[in-house]
């Protein structure tokens, strides 16, 4: 059986990963992809522990970060799209309309 | 009621006028003046059909100034007050024959004139408007309410010589008209105040009584004073000297305005109300001297320059000048009757003349130049041959109208100083001259004609020529009812009027028309008989003069004019009186205006205005400076205050999203790492 820190070694690293690309990257899609990234390595961590307590509370959280991921990639793909639209541009660091 | 119709013409013109078509607006116009003609016509009837003692009308129909209780000079109290109302006796009612007859037929004649001017329904407005404003005067039966038409005929004077007001000449001509005027009136208002306050009334009606209970000598200085005044009023309404030089220049207006209001209806004005107020100039001797010696003086000085101008309207104009000098002379020698008769056939033959002369020039395409004349007797036949009928009219042959008037001018004048029948006999010499020789130049003789011109020469259209023809015939017949009793007439005329004149002058004895009348006929017919076959005499000579010089002997006039080069010039150039006037008067005024709008600008504006001006702009500057520098330095310090401390934290918020999402991340971490630490877990034993 494969010991639980790996598990969390695996999700640490896709989060780190996750952060760092939300973090340096311009470009939205890629900031969105980023995000989704991050979730699945928690979804990781929720899975692993739910396996290690014996527990089915875990999957079900899992299930429902998969579906939240789902409904903020639909509705964030909207905003994006709608920003280009209107800005015709997809770069983080030009979207500067919270400062006024 | 008869001047009412005029008024509502006028009304209407002035208002929506712009909007009629020219058939309307004969319509309105022609018809409202037909019809308050129909309607004085009738007052007329009426009034003939009283007994001769009870011909005067007066009535009342509202009270227009109510003053209350006043002193007059004499000390008397008396309740004045200033009616609205009407006064129809013969004198009225000869004038209103002139006015609604004659401006009948001079508006028939306009629709024909004027068809192709602009702004015609500009032109009846203002013809009604004159027309109302004439017949007010006529009618009124005070001074005052006289006035208020003198003024309004005055006003429609001014607008109707300006009526071409693009022409600067024509402007001009308008404003001096109007300003020569105003000094005349200045006389007028003072006699008119003067009268109230010696007499109490300005009722003509109760002038000769107030006169009779004031017990005045004759001479009197105050009533002298009174007819003096109002004498310069008359100067300046009838063009008298020193006041005639306004008339020439208002030729610029149109001719149909120049035959009513210049020659038949306006400028009588003043005879009619020398002759209204004969009460009081027949008290006043003095003034009656006066009056006749500048009537003559004006009669023959006008006919002078009439011998030597060139447009046929302004030698018509001197001669009107002329002919009212005549009337002036009449009313002077007490021959109030002669005047106003004189005044009654004057408006036929001079509104005749004049309406000839429009149809002349409308038939050259607008050419007033007599030199450009001539030989237009078969051109033109109905016009020419009225104006001829006009022209022996005015000079004086019997039987046409002028002689019966002119004589009886001439024939008072002689009994009253045989220097002044010298002087009107001369007139009248030149009056036959200067007509002859425009009637010469016009109809007669070799055509002067521009090749341009001549091919449009045409009579005018009937609507002209009807009136010219009427008026004809009323310059034939208009004298026949003043036929003098030596040539076995009745003297109608003379009786009709009889009434208005005699009745102040009865009790003065002396002046009187009908003492006159009566050494007039103790005299003997053979004085009379012997002036009326000089003025004949003179007025043929006069005629046949005129026939050697511009029809035998064209060269003549000329070589005259060069003999008498200095002569000559000075009467072509009005005895330069233009020029005089304007050093001695118009010069001066504008130098005092000069010298006031100095002292305007340079004490007024200068001191007053931009010294305000610059001690308000000096409070200002240092009201600013403090605005600016201290209210607002504290204002912006206090700004510059929060801008300074907020630098830091400004510079946190740059708006992007991705440094937003970084902050987040320290945040995140800063607070893991605290809680991480204060709960005593380290990475070390997380992971074992």
């Amino acid at each position: 059986m494969i010991p639980t820190s790996h598990y969390l070694f695996l999700s640490l690293g896709l989060f780190t990963i996750g952060v760092i690309g939300v973090v340096t990257r311009r470009n939205v899609i890629i900031i969105l992809m980023s995000i989704e990234l991050m979730l699945n390595a928690v979804n990781i961590n929720l899975v692993a522990f739910s396996r290690l307590v014996g527990s089915a509370e875990g999957h079900v959280f899992a299930i429902f970060v998969i579906t939240d991921a789902a409904a903020e990639a639909a509705v964030g793909l909207g905003i994006i799209i709608a920003f280009f639209r209107n800005r015709e541009t997809l770069l983080g660091d030009e979207m500067d309309l919270l400062k006024w | 009621m008869i001047p009412l119709f005029p008024l509502a013409g006028a009304a209407l013109m002035l208002f929506i006028g712009r909007r009629l078509p020219n058939i309307g607006v004969n319509v309105v116009c022609v018809g409202s003046v037909f019809l308050s003609m129909c309607f004085a016509f009738g007052a007329i009837w009426q009034l003939i059909a009283r007994p001769a003692a009870e011909r005067v009308v007066s009535y009342n129909l509202f009270d227009w100034v109510p003053a209350g209780v006043m002193h007059t000079n004499a000390g008397r109290v008396m309740d004045f007050h200033v009616p609205w109302g009407v006064l129809m006796d013969p004198l009225t009612a000869v004038m209103l024959l002139v006015v609604t007859g004659v401006g009948f037929l001079i508006h028939v004649y306009s629709t024909g004139y004027m068809a192709h001017e602009g702004g015609y329904y500009r032109f009846f407005g203002y013809m009604n408007l004159f027309m109302f404003s004439m017949l007010t005067l006529v009618l009124a039966n005070n001074l005052l309410l006289l006035f208020v038409g003198w003024e309004g005929v005055g006003l429609c004077s001014y607008l109707l010589i300006g009526f071409y007001f693009l022409r600067k000449s024509a402007s001009d001509a308008g404003k001096k008209a109007f300003i020569v005027n105003r000094i005349g009136d200045a006389g007028f208002l003072l006699g008119l105040f003067l009268m109230l306050g010696t007499l109490g009334t300005i009722q003509f009606t109760e002038l000769g009584p107030a006169i009779a209970a004031g017990n005045f000598a004759i001479g009197n200085g105050t009533l002298t004073a009174i007819a003096l005044l109002l004498f310069v009023g008359a100067t300046g309404k009838s063009a008298q000297l020193p006041l005639y030089v306004w008339l020439p220049d208002a030729m610029e207006g149109p001719t149909p305005v120049s035959a009513l209001i210049h020659a038949a209806t306006m400028v009588t004005a003043g005879v009619y109300m020398i002759a209204r107020t004969n009460a009081v100039f027949s008290m006043a001797p003095r003034a009656l001297e006066v009056v006749a010696v500048v009537g003559c003086v004006t009669s023959l000085f006008a006919a002078t320059m009439g011998l030597v101008q060139n447009d046929i309207k302004r030698v018509l104009a001197y001669s009107t000048v002329s002919q009212l000098g005549y009337m002036f002379l009449a009313c002077g020698v007490g021959a109030f009757t002669a005047g106003v008769f004189h005044l009654m056939t004057h408006a036929f033959f001079k509104a005749l003349l004049f309406l000839g002369s429009g149809s002349v020039i409308h038939s050259l395409s607008g050419e007033q130049d007599m030199r450009k004349m001539g030989a237009l007797w078969t051109k033109i036949p109905t016009t020419a041959r009225t104006f001829l009928v006009a022209s022996i009219a005015i000079a004086g042959i019997p039987p046409l109208a002028g002689f019966f008037s002119k004589d009886a001018i001439l024939g008072h004048a002689f009994e009253h100083s045989p220097i002044l029948w010298l002087l009107g006999f001369i007139t009248a010499g030149m009056t036959a001259f200067y007509m002859f020789r425009l009637v010469n130049m016009t109809f007669f003789g070799t055509s002067r004609v521009d090749h341009e011109v001549e091919h449009h020469i045409h009579e005018s259209p009937s609507s002209m020529t009807v009136p010219l023809m009427i008026l004809a015939v009323l310059s034939v017949i208009g004298g026949w009812i003043g036929w003098p009793e030596s040539l076995g007439g009745s003297d109608r005329f003379a009786q009709f009027l009889a009434p208005v004149m005699s009745s102040p002058i009865a009790k003065s004895g002396g002046e009187t028309a009908e003492a006159a009348g009566a050494a007039h006929a103790a005299s003997g017919g053979s004085t009379e008989y012997l002036l009326m076959l000089l003025s004949v005499a003179i007025a043929a000579t006069g005629i046949w003069l005129a026939y050697r010089w511009y029809i035998k002997q064209p060269e003549v006039p000329d070589k005259i004019a060069s003999n008498f080069g200095g002569l000559y010039r000075l009467l072509y150039n009005k005895y330069y009186v233009d020029q005089i006037y304007d050093a001695m008067f118009v010069n001066r005024i504008k130098d005092l205006a000069l010298t006031l709008g100095a002292f305007d600008v340079g004490v007024i504006n200068g001191l007053g205005v931009d010294g305000a001006g610059w001690l308000t702009r000096v409070t200002s500057r240092v009201s600013m400076a403090w605005d600016s520098w201290i209210v607002d330095g504290l204002v912006n310090l206090a700004a510059r205050v929060v801008w300074v401390l907020s630098y830091p934290v400004r510079m946190l918020q740059t708006g992007r999203v991705s440094r937003y999402a970084l902050f987040m991340l320290l945040g995140v971490l800063i607070f893991l790492g605290y809680y991480l630490h204060s709960s005593g877990i380290t990475l070390q034993n997380l992971l074992h």
